[in-house]
């Protein structure tokens, strides 16, 4: 047996070297999420004070769209060229290589949203000391959607229709986190303090953390059987 | 695998382990469901006199609270089997048994009907109470997600086709969502008090007079009733297609068609 950390860092840096070698693909979700939040003021007009109140529902609805798109690409190569099925046979835990490719999953396609999210907001006009706030919701938000959705990933693997099953299995569960996390950003704004959603949402993370990769490994193993 | 206790939540009293085999439990469950149908056919009767007939008009609502002899049965048992549905789901994982899986996948189109039954007249209540057919209070939101997770449950199993791999992607899913529900149930309650302040509730229902409660719970035996015979009739149906390939249900079968 090998020490501990090593299979976890070996899956990280693979999964992030094969990211950076597919830039495009990572970019294009990035595009996605721009596109989309941008899309929202042709929908509902222009209106300054109207932009400001939905800005935060906004960037946390497209963030999860855009994580969304990207979670049916966690396991599908692995899947297709039988890697997965190598990685499942190895004595190493499931569970720490599921953490480690949802944790490359997430710089690769949740980091940039989290980063790229505090320039969109001022699109929208949102009060510059809200921006620090949506930053860390979205960064202690973001890999819970990434840890929910590898569950959901991995029971749909293979499957026809899979991306839109996905959907559907894992956006209730989203909800939550959404609530929490844009309703971080309108507690500051509304002078309330956005602690307390922060603390769940961090909380949250540690749950999911401690629960998901569980879900996920056992999905694997019944997709892969 | 036929040592296993599985089946000490159904409600016969003769819940030997032998019927955790589909095949002891396909006759049983045949026998047992005509009964339970009587059963709620007579309950739902007596409950619909009851709520007709013998309970008085509401002195906020008039007549129109009379819709909560279906909605709350309807809304009380679409929670009551989605946790039944997770209890057969993890019973499956743990002691491997295909008829907990069975179990849980004929349920679940119990469960969605339920919410919507209960989404649906819940908006029919709303309208003439609220003003609107949809107000975003957290019960209804939570049961709406209820509604999507059934869907999802029962999307996720149709759209396997290897037996084994259906039953335990359900299985999980359903354990996941059986989990989240009560995040979701306080999440969505949370956000609702934030944003709304308080809205209508539906937990007025000041000092309830006797006949309608008597009504209302004889409803919901009622659902009981109901949910458990079409789950048995379903049951059976999904234990025959699962089973195709054996004798005893080429036997079944023939004797089925000799009866026609």
């Amino acid at each position: 047996m090998s020490a501990l950390p090593s299979p976890f860092a070996a899956v990280l840096r693979r999964d992030l070297l094969l990211a950076w070698r597919g830039r495009a693909d990572v970019l294009v979700t990035l595009a996605f999420f721009v596109v989309v939040v941008c899309l929202f003021p042709f929908g509902v007009g222009a209106e300054p004070n109207l932009l400001r109140a939905i800005a935060p529902g906004v960037l946390w609805v497209a963030a999860l769209l855009a994580t969304l798109l990207s979670l049916h690409r966690l396991f599908a190569q692995d899947h297709a060229d039988g890697t997965l099925e190598q990685l499942l046979l190895t004595p190493e835990p499931t569970v720490l290589w599921v953490t480690a490719k949802v944790a490359a999953h997430w710089i690769a396609t949740g980091l940039p949203l989290v980063l790229v999210a505090p320039g969109l907001a001022l699109l929208f006009d949102v009060e510059q000391g809200a921006l620090p706030i949506l930053t860390l919701s979205l960064a202690l938000g973001t890999p819970i959607l990434a840890l929910l959705g590898a569950v959901g990933a991995a029971l749909t693997l293979g499957l026809r229709g899979g991306g839109m099953l996905l959907a559907l299995l894992v956006l209730p569960l989203f909800v939550p986190v959404l609530i929490f996390g844009a309703g971080a950003v309108d507690a500051y704004l509304s002078g309330s303090g956005a602690d307390a959603h922060l603390l769940l949402l961090g909380g949250g993370l540690l749950g999911a953390l401690a629960l998901a990769p569980f879900a996920c490994a056992a999905a694997l193993r019944i997709a892969l059987e | 695998m036929r040592e296993t206790t599985i089946t000490t939540s159904r409600p016969e009293p003769r819940s030997l382990l032998r019927f955790a085999a589909p095949q002891m439990f396909y006759p049983l469950a045949g026998r047992l469901a005509p009964w339970f149908a009587t059963v709620a056919l007579v309950l739902t009767l007596a409950g619909l006199w009851l709520a007709f007939f013998v309970a008085p008009t509401d002195a906020q609502q008039g007549e129109v609270y009379r819709v909560i002899f279906i909605h709350v049965p309807a809304a009380w048992m679409s929670m009551f089997i989605y946790l039944v549905m997770a209890f057969w789901s993890a019973v499956g994982l743990v002691m491997n048994t295909r008829l907990s899986f069975l179990m849980s996948r004929a349920l679940a189109p119990t469960g969605a009907m339920f919410c919507f039954v209960a989404l649906w007249t819940g908006a029919l209540w709303g309208k003439p109470t609220w003003g609107a057919y949809w107000v975003w209070d957290a019960r209804l939101t939570s049961q709406l997600l209820l509604l999507f997770l059934y869907l999802g449950f029962m999307a996720l199993t149709t759209a396997i086709e290897d037996p084994r791999r259906s039953d335990r992607a359900g299985a999980i899913i359903a354990l996941v969502g059986a989990v989240n529900v009560p995040i979701i149930y306080f999440s969505v309650k949370w956000w609702n008090t934030l944003h709304q302040g308080a809205s209508v509730s539906l937990t007025e229902a000041p000092s309830m007079a006797a006949t309608m409660l008597a009504g209302m719970l004889v409803m919901a035996l009622a659902a009981w009733a109901y949910s458990i015979a079409v789950a048995l009739w379903r049951v059976r149906a999904l234990i025959l297609e699962r089973e195709r390939h054996t004798e005893w249900v080429g036997a079944e079968l023939t004797a089925q068609e000799g009866k026609l």
